[in-house]
């Protein structure tokens, strides 16, 4: 059980900067005054977050992707159950990928 | 109309949050099956520092204290010897500078939280706390502990995954093969349908799906289209809601 000391520093400096990036956002909007259009650009960001951390993925996995997302959401929509719409969308991939041979 | 007004209202509402226990266990009890992926690709990462020469000790220390994935595969990926050490550190800030964002968007959550709440429960958000959280507060769930106890059941499967996958080898190679890359889109897709507001919610996400994906394509290997997209959306929203 060693820890080099050199990796611990960068370790060290990892955790500080990903700590700032964390509450750095909060810290500043709970600061200043926002103005009304500000405040509903957030309330338009949890949303548009989102969209954009899963349009590129969505983008470039080609068909399987494109029909297990289509799955996810009409699972999640009727069942409102996260972990089943999960396992569909998982299973459907690999279904796909595995038994029918798609990419 | 009205109904537009009340669920304004019910998300701007942050007087209402609480922070107890039971909104610990709630969060834990959420995400019990996103932290079950969250395993699966920490044993990936602790294969890969393996290889990258680091000791369990060490994995176990970056995945406490760091404890945000892309940024740790990033950094492996740079990990080579004499250690770069500033450009590593940089490449993480770069990579979870989306954070910024995140935590921006969480404020109706934790504004009305005392400063010591807020600040610790800010650690644990990640990219699936966060977007869980945001679920519950569209729900009109008002527990601010919640995102506490998501974080730490994602904090349990990341780092108990990394030393296994270090200690065990390489069990997992490949957890797409499994179908489990699309895990974390599946559960972003599932958060995002509570996240629907009707018409006004379909111009910012179309603008952000295709900024993402023209930065995606623009700037390969980085993370930038995350926050170009969610940027761009969200203006087009608060300037589209004028009426």
């Amino acid at each position: 059980m060693t820890v080099n000391f050199e990796v611990f520093l960068t370790i060290l400096g990892m955790a500080l900067v990903t700590y700032a990036t964390r509450i750095g956002g909060f810290w500043l909007v709970n600061r200043i005054k926002l103005s009304a259009r500000v405040e509903r650009g957030l309330q338009y960001l949890p949303g548009t977050v989102l969209v954009s951390l899963i349009a590129p993925e969505i983008g470039k996995g080609g068909l399987t992707t494109a029909l297990a997302s289509v799955a996810t959401v009409l699972t999640g929509w009727r069942t409102k159950n996260l972990l089943v719409a999960m396992l569909v969308g998982v299973g459907l991939v690999y279904f796909l990928r595995s038994i029918v041979g798609m990419g | 109309m009205s109904e537009k007004i009340i669920e304004d209202k019910l998300t701007e509402d942050s007087s209402s949050v609480t922070f107890t226990f039971a909104g610990v266990l709630e969060g834990v009890r959420q995400t019990l099956s996103v932290a079950l992926s969250v395993f699966i690709y920490g044993l990936v990462l602790g294969v890969l520092a393996g290889q990258a020469g680091l000791s369990p000790l060490e994995v176990f220390l970056m995945s406490a204290l760091v404890f945000a994935g892309s940024s740790q595969f990033a950094a492996l990926g740079l990990w080579v010897a004499p250690l770069p050490i500033l450009t590593i550190i940089l490449t993480t800030l770069v990579v979870n500078l989306r954070h910024l964002l995140m935590g921006a968007a969480v404020r109706p959550w934790m504004g009305g939280l005392k400063s010591w709440q807020a600040y610790s429960s800010l650690f644990f958000l990640s990219d699936e706390s966060w977007a869980l959280t945001m679920g519950q507060f569209a729900k009109g769930k008002r527990n601010g502990a919640f995102l506490i106890g998501s974080g730490l059941a994602l904090f349990v499967a990341w780092t108990s995954a990394g030393v296994v996958g270090r200690t065990l080898g390489s069990a997992v190679q490949d957890p797409a093969k499994w179908g489990l890359d699309f895990a974390f889109t599946a559960v972003f897709l599932f958060l995002l349908t509570g996240m629907w507001k009707g018409k006004r919610s379909l111009l910012p996400w179309i603008v952000a799906a295709a900024v993402a994906v023209a930065a995606a394509y623009a700037m390969p290997g980085t993370k930038w289209y995350i926050i170009l997209g969610a940027l761009a959306g969200s203006v087009v929203g608060a300037w589209g809601d004028d009426g």
